[in-house]
């Protein structure tokens, strides 16, 4: 066989199939579809989570509505300062008006899951705790109970 | 339009009502029955009276609600019935975990991580001795029946000013 032939044939590198390349791009294509997911608002504040080692998946995504808090994000700064503000959808928001961001969050759900509801506080981890007790006051007001502190898993084990 | 991974994770937890002015602060809760957290301004720990370090406050939590030598200042336990699985010492104990307007966010969660972890290693713990496996590859009525057994009492409480004690 002239594969197995002597060491002097001069091996040729048989030219790459460039027919599975659709099959490879449409792979990663469908994966990034399946995996990412379009973030409804922009974010205007800077949060980095807090670690913690005892976190659980929220399980209905569909029902959680979300309080950002943090400092603004750097291009903000100059009009809005380095305080600590609280981002509803898409603007900074002050602590009254979480009442009427959670009545039109219930609102949009249906009867029956409205007591379902989860409040997720994605709150920066340096934020002071003043702003978000009264946030948690603020819920309790409007009887938004089940609430859940957003938190990452630590990076090892 | 930015995209993120879905990154939807956290600590759950269940707000009190607000009480109603009628009827407030009826329920007292006896005193060897709670145990209060309390983080400072500078993000100090303190567990009653004693100060703490982070890495202390799990088996500081653990033993308040087990109570192994029954100690007659550490929570009471009441022998109930638990459907499915029988009679079985529920403690009585509540975690009261309050904070100062200064305290950082990032202390707060870790303290509230350990409460978190405290509770799931106890239930580990029931499940195994039970049922011989973790709490995690139970069924779900297993799981409930453990839950009753150790319940998750941890109260958020009314902000208040820590600095002033």
């Amino acid at each position: 066989m002239s594969k197995f032939g002597s060491a002097s044939n001069k091996k040729e590198v048989p030219a790459l199939s460039s027919g599975s390349l659709s099959d490879i791009v449409f792979m990663l294509l469908f994966f990034f579809m399946v995996t990412t997911q379009m973030r409804e608002t922009e974010n205007k504040v800077q949060v980095k989570v807090p670690v913690a080692s005892e976190v659980v998946k929220l399980e209905r995504k569909d029902l959680a509505s979300y309080i950002n808090i943090g400092a603004p994000i750097r291009s903000l700064q100059s009009t809005f300062g380095t305080e600590a503000r609280i981002q509803l959808n898409d603007s900074f928001k002050n602590i009254d008006e979480i009442r009427d961001f959670i009545a039109a969050e219930r609102d949009a759900m249906s009867e029956a899951d409205r007591s379902y509801m989860t409040t997720v506080i994605r709150c920066d981890q340096d934020v002071r705790m003043g702003i978000v007790s009264d946030v948690k006051q603020e819920l309790r007001r409007c009887s938004a109970l089940k609430i859940m502190y957003s938190a990452r898993k630590p990076a090892e084990d | 339009m930015t995209t993120t991974m879905g990154d939807q994770s956290g600590l759950q937890r269940r707000l009190p009502p607000i009480p109603d002015s009628k009827q407030a602060q009826d329920q007292k809760v006896n005193r060897r029955n709670i145990i209060i957290v309390r983080i400072n301004a500078s993000d100090r720990l303190f567990a009653g009276t004693e100060a703490l370090e982070i890495s202390q406050l799990k088996d500081k939590i653990k033993e308040f609600l087990t109570n192994p030598a029954n100690d007659p200042n550490l929570p009471e336990k009441e022998m109930t019935d638990i459907p499915g699985y029988g009679q079985y010492p529920i403690s009585k104990g509540v975690i009261s975990l309050q904070n100062d307007r200064g305290t950082s966010y990032q202390a707060y969660i870790a303290a509230q991580n350990e409460l978190v972890k405290a509770v799931n290693e106890l239930r580990d713990d029931f499940s195994r001795q039970a049922y011989g496996r973790p709490f995690i590859s139970l069924t779900e009525e297993q799981q409930s029946i453990v839950k009753t057994a150790i319940p998750q009492n941890i109260s958020e409480a009314e902000p208040k000013d820590v600095t002033k004690k």
